[in-house]
């Protein structure tokens, strides 16, 4: 547990960055810090691994006020990745990531033993690991940034806009990435963003900062959304925040509807359809496409698998629980995509369960509205 | 300390054929000569070998080879090879101030940014009229850098002139040598002869600095800046391109 | 003034010119390799700390302007030593080592990327060994570049010693000159540019062999 209690950090030039600061972050989990470029986010976070002191207040690790600890040694205990790496130029890929480990006294075999393995876990081939840092991509720098943090499995991860240096897609490709290492992991990672869909997808826990660094709200995202605690917050997330927020609802309470199924390959007539559709379903009952009256007509009797309509996205149930597991903005976007209006729902085994329509997750949305689960 | 400076500033030395004033105009003749030879060798032959790309090797082996060359071997042994007069002096000189001029002469070429270069063999202009033009003006900062280093090491050694019986300030520094440890004009005029050739070239130094500043265009004497500056233009010179004024 | 070639000359010294070489070199290179010590941490300095940068990157270019006759026959003036120590071209030498290499040393430094220093103090370096091993390393090809001008100037800078009576290769040009000895003259010469590229191509070698890193591709993904 890392616990701000009533932290300070005004800069020399009288700058206060951070002011009287409050905050526990719960062990576990990603708590992600986000606002306004210069609000204090970076400062906050240096301020747990004391690359920066704070003028006032303190911090406690673990019970333990950090101001005690021997600061490299506190370093060597937390990770930290930053925005461009800052990977040791002059050492190769494999040497970057046995840095700490040998800084902790591992023999030198040891450390890039553990450093091969951390390539692996990061999602790098090995044979990266005698390169340069600048024969690697952007994305791949980053990895190697993260491997090298965790290397000597530090408990807390510090990491300073890791992603927001490179492309969209090798963005989400490092988030699902983060996710997954948290998931097997289970590290105390502090993430510091200024991309409030960055923050809301990563965070367990979401610190929204305003500009003088003062803490405007800290709660979990769904909350966030949904109960923005003032102007500048609500404001922050964004006017596309209720449609967003439809992602942490359940979707649940959506009645789920029959819906009409062929199977490809076999003999299909017109009255099997549903107001002119049916899902195509193989022999598992996974969904394939969608067959329209005018479709069938030109099928000469049989359902052709290379021939169907593309379906819309699909959202999943929780059929024995008679409940979705997916969210509400799931089950929209499942309707709204679907060339028939019905958005098909499935089971965990991908099978088809049957379908829901606009109408009817508006209505649900509506419900949770007059619950108070959605900002109105 | 003391009898130096007293050496340096008893108006006797300041007077006659071997005073002070007649050896730095000596020191400053010889120092000129061999410049001007210098940059009417090594200005021609860096442009062209920075414009062609031809010879790179000869920059960097020239500038390497004649750095370690003594002066001061070279001097005599041009005076023993019954050499009379001047010409050793000033061949050893030429010598000396040709790597730094050739070295700065090339490297500024070379440097100047090929969009800019591309460009104006885009407008039409031939090969001779892209150096002139476009490659020298920009070069300019580095080749007047290249003649001031130049001059600096030309009057460091013009000093050993004095050695083969030619004037300059080092005649002071031989001839107080010579004279002995415990004369009077022993090594206080050593030291006086040290001083002056020592203030010469930082007061040649700040001159140099100054007529760099006065000859470069404020466009190119921040490179980088100017390096901008010619990446924002690549838009509008392709349009000149196609329409050739 | 006639020249002379007496080639016999040379077979019949060997240990004299192998003794003003041992005497060269010493005269040469150990003021290089003090003054490569001592500006490493002025150049540290001068990096760090905008006045120390302020005062040091000038004085340096005015010591280095100042021709080194002047500077050798000024120092006894300056440290009292005596008018043919060894010192009076060494000292200039370090002095010049140092005006070449501070500047470099502190540029250098200064172009480690920050977030490389940050990423160094984040794994747990502390200061002196992450200046060792991450900034100091970094600044290595700049180092090599001036120490190689540094060694090649002296080499031919320690022959103008012989003017004011101080050994070394110089002697024998000085030597050569007042004896009408072209050979011993021209060996002299040989002997410096030689020995002087010779170094020069080591320092060449031994830079890169230790910053293998200079030479990746840029660009190379897979
Ligand atoms: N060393 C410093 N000296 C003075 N002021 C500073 C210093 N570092 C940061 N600041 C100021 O403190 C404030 C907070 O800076 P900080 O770097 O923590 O912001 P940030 O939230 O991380 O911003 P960004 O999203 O742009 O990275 C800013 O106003 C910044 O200008
Ligand atoms: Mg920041």
């Amino acid at each position: 547990m890392i616990e701000f209690q009533a932290v300070t950090k005004q800069y020399p030039d009288g700058t206060v960055a951070v002011d009287n600061l409050d905050l526990a972050v719960e062990d576990g989990g990603i708590t992600v810090f986000v606002g306004p470029s210069g609000c204090g986010k970076t400062t906050s976070l240096r301020m747990i691994n004391r690359m920066i002191d704070p003028t006032g207040g303190r911090i406690l690790l673990d019970g333990k006020d950090i101001r005690e600890s021997d600061p490299p040694l506190l370093r060597r205990g937390i990770g930290y990745v930053i925005q461009h790496a800052g990977l040791f130029p002059h050492r190769t890929v494999l040497d970057n990531v046995a840095t700490v480990p040998l800084l902790t006294g591992q023999s030198r075999r040891a450390a890039r033993s553990r450093a091969g393995e951390l390539l692996e876990l990061v999602g790098l081939p090995a044979k990266l690991a005698k390169r340069y840092p600048a024969q690697l991509s952007g994305g791949q720098q980053q990895r190697v940034g993260v491997a090298r943090a965790l290397a000597a499995d530090p408990p807390v991860l510090l990491m300073d806009e890791p992603f927001s240096a490179v492309d969209p897609i090798v963005r989400d490709d490092l988030q699902q990435q983060l996710l997954r290492l948290q998931s097997e992991l289970d590290k105390t990672i502090v993430f510091v963003t200024h991309d409030i869909d960055e923050a809301i997808k990563l965070g367990d826990r979401v610190a929204v900062f305003r500009v003088g660094g003062r803490l405007a709200q800290y709660d979990d995202p769904s909350a966030l959304l949904a109960r923005p605690a003032d102007d500048f917050v609500s404001s922050f997330v964004g006017r596309d925040r209720g449609y967003r927020a439809l992602g942490f609802l359940d979707a649940g309470g959506v009645p789920v509807g029959p819906v009409a199924t062929v199977r490809a390959g076999e003999q299909a007539t017109a009255d099997q359809l549903d107001d002119g559709w049916a899902v195509a379903v193989d022999a598992e009952n996974r969904p394939l496409g969608w067959v329209s009256a005018e479709l069938l007509s030109t099928m000469d009797g049989s359902v052709n698998a290379d021939r169907l309509v593309s379906g819309g996205s699909l959202f999943e149930v929780d059929s024995s629980a008679g409940t979705t597991a997916g969210s509400l903005r799931n089950a929209l976007d499942a309707a709204l995509s679907s060339p028939s209006a019905v958005g098909i729902a499935i089971d965990g085994d991908g099978a088809v369960v049957g379908g829901v329509t606009a109408d009817t997750v508006l209505a649900a949305l509506a419900d949770a509205r007059r619950a108070g689960e959605v900002p109105a | 300390m003391n009898s130096a400076f007293a050496w340096l500033f008893d108006p006797e030395h300041w007077s006659g054929p071997s005073g002070f004033p007649a050896r730095i105009l000596e020191h400053l003749t010889y120092t000129g000569i061999a410049v001007l030879i210098a940059a009417a060798i090594a200005v021609p032959l860096g442009a062209v070998i920075g414009h062609t790309g031809k010879g790179t090797f000869l920059v960097a082996g020239l500038s390497n080879g004649l750095r370690a060359l003594p002066e001061l071997g070279l001097l005599t042994l041009l005076v023993l090879l019954t050499w009379v007069g001047l010409l050793p002096l000033v061949i050893s000189l030429v010598i000396l101030a040709i790597p730094p001029i050739l070295a700065g002469t090339y490297s500024g070429v070379r440097n100047v940014d090929r969009a800019a270069v591309d460009a104006a063999h885009g407008m039409g202009m031939r090969g001779p009229t892209v150096l002139a033009r476009v490659e020298l003006p920009n070069a300019l900062p580095l080749i007047i850098g290249g003649l001031r280093a130049a001059t600096l090491q030309v009057i460091a050694t013009a000093t050993i002139a004095a050695y083969v019986s030619l004037g300059g300030l080092g005649r002071f520094v031989i001839d107080g040598n010579n004279a002995g440890a415990g004369s009077p004009d022993g090594y206080p005029q050593m030291a006086a002869g040290a001083i002056a050739v020592a203030v010469l070239a930082l007061l040649m130094e700040g001159l140099l600095e100054l007529v760099e500043r006065l000859v470069v265009s404020p466009g190119v004497r921040n490179q980088s800046r100017a390096r901008r500056a010619v990446r924002l233009r690549r838009r509008p010179t392709t349009d000149l391109v196609e329409n050739p004024t | 003034m006639n020249i002379d070639w007496p080639w016999p000359w040379l077979p019949a010294n060997t240990d004299d010119i192998a003794e003003a070489t041992g005497e060269h070199l010493y005269l040469a290179l150990l003021p290089v390799l003090v003054g490569l010590l001592v500006s490493i941490p002025l150049g540290w300095a001068a990096s760090r700390w905008r006045v120390a940068r302020g005062i040091l990157v000038p004085l340096a270019g005015v010591l280095y302007t100042i021709p080194s006759l002047a500077l050798i026959t000024l120092v006894p003036l300056v440290l009292g030593t005596q008018i043919i120590d060894p010192l009076n071209v060494q000292v200039p030498l370090a002095v010049y080592t140092i005006a070449l290499l501070v500047r470099s040393v502190s540029d250098a430094l200064r172009a480690v990327p920050s977030e490389v220093t940050a990423a160094a103090t984040a794994v747990g370096y502390r200061p002196l060994h992450r200046f060792l091993t991450v900034e100091l390393p970094l600044a290595v090809p700049v180092i090599v570049a001036g120490l190689r001008v540094a060694v090649v100037s002296a080499m031919s800078l320690t022959a103008v010693g012989a003017l004011v009576g101080i050994g070394g290769l110089g002697q024998l040009i000085t030597e050569g000159f007042l004896r009408n000895n072209g050979v011993e003259l021209v060996a002299a010469i040989v002997l410096i540019v030689v020995i002087a590229l010779i170094i020069d191509a080591l320092l060449l070698l031994v830079g890169r062999i230790a910053t293998p890193w200079t030479r990746t591709a840029k660009g190379v993904n897979s």
